[in-house]
């Protein structure tokens, strides 16, 4: 298993960290155990710290710092050997690695701080970029499309990845989704605080999705899957949704 | 506009999500442009680079903006051109209302877009397209209506040759010429003036008087950094590689000229720009070229166009700007009317982090940090949010607490009403989420997933 | 406290503390072609524009315009005659058929004319832009501004040698950091506009053709 991530004298990688993102915790625990099964499958031994809650993403977004920090100082704490994070959540992953150091800069855990975002990763780039991860499709025909979350894909630049592995599964079919790039209306609180805009472009992202002729619309991450699935759901017609983890695992393994 | 104490985001934006024709009108234009935008930056790497050569010019000349403000007005001054400061817009009308006191006030648009929404009695709706939310038979019963003995015609050329009849006479007859300022160069006293019609240089070359209002941070400090500015504006705002004209205006008629103003006159314009230039962070703001491609990319913008802002500056720019300039806590709205998709921020020419200054105004309407020079800091505090974030702090940073909830959530879910407050706004349009049955902590827990 | 006082002084209590960042201009720099590829990149960006472009040489361009101004039955040609290629043309032009008009008078003596009468201007240039398209002109006492700007259409003089390969380069050859012109400008091609549902139009206000005589 090539792996460019190591220890300092060269000693190969062989613990992960997982940490689970409230939304996938709650709403999507078989993806966050397909994620881990996954790492797993490739000689990890994965660690699932006790303690977890949030990243602090919303409190974050919405302004309320103090409150971000309180959340966030624990989870800082969840990690203490220098071995990378996982995610299996984009947005989470960003928030880690991209916002941990705005957050707390300068306060007593920046540099804490600092040190983490160097080894947080969201799942799929873990898969592809650090452990080329080897896939094969046992499973039966099938069309899907794929929706990357923003924050997978701008603040991690992650939209190829999840795409190489699925193009790995020689069963499978990936048919592109049209206006990709654009935000599907979940933004967190924004769907609550501005409902009318998040169902527009939600509505939207749907019939994109129904276009496809997809059976099943994979995503990156939680909070993209309960929008556009509970669209889809309260529309009565179209795809079903997956997270991207649970339909890796369940075509590669044999349940 | 401002001052209106009536502004209602909620109100306007729904009213426009609702409008059927509005939608259509905006996601073709803006599919458009999108697709120029990604035509005319081809390549990645050119990309990159230009984008932060024009970020380093914005930042480097905004950490000299009083000098260079000096050195413009004296370069411009030698030229002939007479400069004038106001620090609020009614100021600046002040100015320009008293030189246009001996010639008649009468005011025309002259652009084609600015001229069809005149007609219609409507402000803009975007700052580089501003009749963009119209349509063709829209135009056209605008102009059967109000042009004298026009027929009705959709034929866009048609519609043009009509605009530019009317006009024309208009350019002869004027008798002052107003503009806006693209770029004013330090170096040699210029003003430059990007177009495509010729109607910028019709109203600044013929008219005897030329008046031009410039905002503040638009002075560029050298004549060379005006061409990489320039192509990042032209290239960002329409798809094109250069507009069909150029102006560079260092001074009125003179030595032997035949044609030209008799004067030109520039109006320096602050209305909030020193304030927003004394926070290190959101001093960026200013770095803003105005050419419009956050709003042709952000899917807010998309699906409720410009008039739903009631602002001069809609879109990701105008939800960081207008807050700035009118008081975050009256605007509060705006910076929240967004995902924080990002999709602005990656393609701004001048690389403002326009995601991270929403964050940062979010904060500002809700607290009175310290030392914030933010107009209307903490206006907009909401007691109730505050206190739901605080009880969520407690929740999330006391991990005993948040696994005793989850787990009543995991097997109680149902129990929680579709209707519930906050869950309610979810559920109009969606499937209430479902709880699943055990959390992933059990069952990593109960598959003997180590925790160190 | 003036206005300006006060601006400034709100400016300068600012006391930004950042260094500030060095400015790498190779990306402009580095795009460079050799003369003919300059010459076909310009024809190709101004004519997808609808720019025209007639051929000459350094001699025969007068007769060239003549021609052109015959061909498209135009009846006058307003242009600058104090200039030495103002001069050529004159003496090329023929006795009988359309008038040769001369910009030396201060526009207000023939503004109505200007606006209503004379079909088409001609105007030398200092020069063009490969990369994008582009003419530069710079307007003076000797080729006045409305020259390149009222009369419908537009007859505009382009040496083929003068051809820079960027507006950067451009500035940087004619020294205009130094000195510039009371008025200069970039012209790409006629007048166009996309504000009606954005679709191309050309012709707006500024002139509906121009024609580039372009001379090697």
């Amino acid at each position: 298993m090539k792996c460019t991530m190591g220890h300092p004298g060269g000693s190969p990688l062989r613990e992960v960290y997982f940490y689970a993102t409230c939304l996938v915790d709650l709403f999507f625990p078989e993806a966050g155990m397909a994620g881990i099964e996954l790492l797993q499958s490739a000689g990890l031994r994965v660690i699932f710290p006790e303690g977890q809650t949030c990243c602090g993403q919303p409190a974050f977004n919405c302004g309320y710092w103090e409150q971000a920090r309180a959340v966030a100082r624990g989870q800082l704490a969840l990690f203490p050997k220098d071995i990378p994070v996982i995610l299996p959540s984009g947005s989470c992953a960003g928030m880690m690695k991209v916002h941990f150091p705005e957050l707390f800069h300068g306060q007593p855990e920046a540099a804490q701080a600092r040190a983490l975002a160097g080894r947080v990763f969201e799942l799929t780039q873990f898969l592809v970029d650090q452990l080329d991860l080897k896939l094969e499709d046992l499973g039966q025909p099938v069309k899907v499309t794929l929706h990357a979350s923003c924050h997978a894909q701008r603040d991690q630049g992650v939209l190829d990845q999840p795409k190489a592995l699925l193009r790995q599964l020689r069963n499978v079919e990936l048919v592109p989704l049209a206006r990709e790039r654009e935000c599907c209306g979940f933004g967190g609180v924004f769907a609550v605080r501005e409902p009318g805009l998040s169902e527009a472009m939600a509505a939207d992202k749907a019939e994109d999705a129904c276009a496809t002729g997809a059976e099943l619309v994979l995503s990156t991450d939680g909070g993209c899957l309960m929008n556009i699935g509970g669209t889809l759901e309260r529309r009565g017609f179209g795809p079903a949704t997956m997270h991207i983890a649970q339909f890796l695992w369940e075509r590669t393994h044999v349940r | 506009m401002s001052g209106n104490l009536e502004i209602d985001f909620l109100a306007s934006s729904t009213r426009a999500l609702g409008d059927a024709q509005l939608r259509r009108n905006f996601r073709r234009a803006m599919d458009g442009l999108m697709a120029k935008h990604a035509a005319v930056f081809p390549d990645p790497a050119e990309w990159t680079r230009l984008r932060a050569l024009g970020a380093a010019i914005r930042a480097k000349n905004l950490l000299k903006l009083p000098e260079l403000l000096e050195q413009l007005e004296k370069n411009l001054t030698s030229n002939g051109i007479t400069v004038h400061w106001a620090r609020t817009t009614a100021e600046a009308n002040q100015v320009v209302l008293r030189l246009l006191e001996a010639h008649g006030i009468e005011s025309l648009e002259s652009d084609l877009g600015e001229y069809i929404i005149q007609l219609d009695g409507e402000m803009p709706s975007h700052i580089i397209m501003p009749a963009i939310h119209k349509n063709k038979d829209q135009i056209a019963r605008l102009f059967s209506q109000k042009i004298k003995n026009a027929k009705y015609t959709e034929e866009v050329d048609e519609l043009t040759a009509m605009a530019r009849a009317v006009l024309r006479r208009k350019f002869f007859e004027a008798q002052a010429g107003l503009s806006g300022v693209n770029f004013a160069v330090a170096e040699t006293g210029t003003l430059c003036l990007v177009e495509n019609e010729g109607n910028g240089r019709m109203s600044t070359h013929v008219p005897p008087l030329h008046i031009a209002l410039m905002g503040l941070e638009k002075v560029v400090e050298r004549l060379e950094e005006v061409p990489p500015l320039y192509s990042l504006l032209t290239r960002s705002a329409t798809g094109q590689a250069i507009s069909t004209y150029f102006n560079l205006i260092s001074g009125p008629r003179s030595g032997g000229e035949q044609d030209g103003p008799r004067e030109v006159h520039l109006v320096i314009l602050d209305n909030g720009r020193s304030r927003i230039y004394q926070d290190p962070e959101l001093r960026v703001t200013l770095a803003c070229i105005r050419c419009g491609a956050c709003m042709n990319h952000c899917p807010v913008y998309t699906r409720i166009g410009g008039h739903a802002y009631e602002a001069v500056y809609p879109g990701p720019i105008g939800s960081i700007l207008t807050p700035q300039v009118e008081g975050v806590g009256l605007r509060h709205e705006l910076p929240h009317a967004s995902s924080l998709c990002g999709a602005c921020a990656e393609v701004c020419p001048v690389q403002i982090p326009i995601t991270h200054l929403l964050i940062r105004l979010r904060r500002e309407s809700g607290h009175k940090l310290p030392g914030s020079t933010v107009l209307g800091a903490g206006e907009a505090r909401s007691g109730l949010e505050a206190l739901a974030w605080s009880v969520w702090g407690w929740v999330l940073g006391h991990p005993r607490v948040y696994r005793l909830s989850t787990w009543f959530a995991t097997r109680f879910w149902r129990l929680l009403p579709a209707g519930a407050p906050v869950l309610k706004a979810w559920t109009r349009s969606r499937h209430k989420p479902r709880a699943a049955r055990r959390s992933l902590q059990e069952m990593a827990r109960s598959k003997g997933v180590p925790h160190v | 406290m003036s206005e300006r006082e006060a601006i400034l002084a709100g400016l300068r209590a600012a006391r930004p503390q950042e260094a500030p960042p060095a400015l790498d201009f190779s990306v402009l720099e580095e795009k460079r072609w050799d003369p003919q590829e300059r010459v076909a990149r310009l024809r190709r960006a101004m004519s997808a524009v609808k720019t025209e472009f007639i051929e000459a040489g350094p001699g025969d361009w007068p007769k060239a315009v003549v021609d052109c101004v015959l061909r498209e039955n135009l009846p006058n040609l307003l242009f600058g005659p104090h200039t030495t290629e103002g001069r050529a043309l004159a003496a090329a032009w023929p006795d009988r058929g359309p008038r040769l008009a001369p910009y030396d008078q201060p526009v207000e003596t023939f503004k109505q004319e200007l606006f209503e009468d004379i079909a088409a201007g001609f105007t030398t240039t200092l020069g063009g832009i490969a990369e994008t398209g582009g003419l530069l002109l710079a307007p003076g006492p000797f080729e006045p501004r409305l020259l390149s700007l009222v009369p419908p259409v537009h007859l505009a003089l382009l040496r083929a040698d003068r051809i820079f390969d960027t507006l950067f380069q451009a500035f940087r050859e004619l020294g205009w950091n130094r000195q510039l012109p009371a008025n200069a400008l970039v012209i790409s091609g006629p007048s166009k506009t996309a504000d009606i549902e954005q679709t191309l139009a050309y012709g707006v206000h500024g002139p509906k053709r121009l024609i580039v005589v372009l001379v090697s």
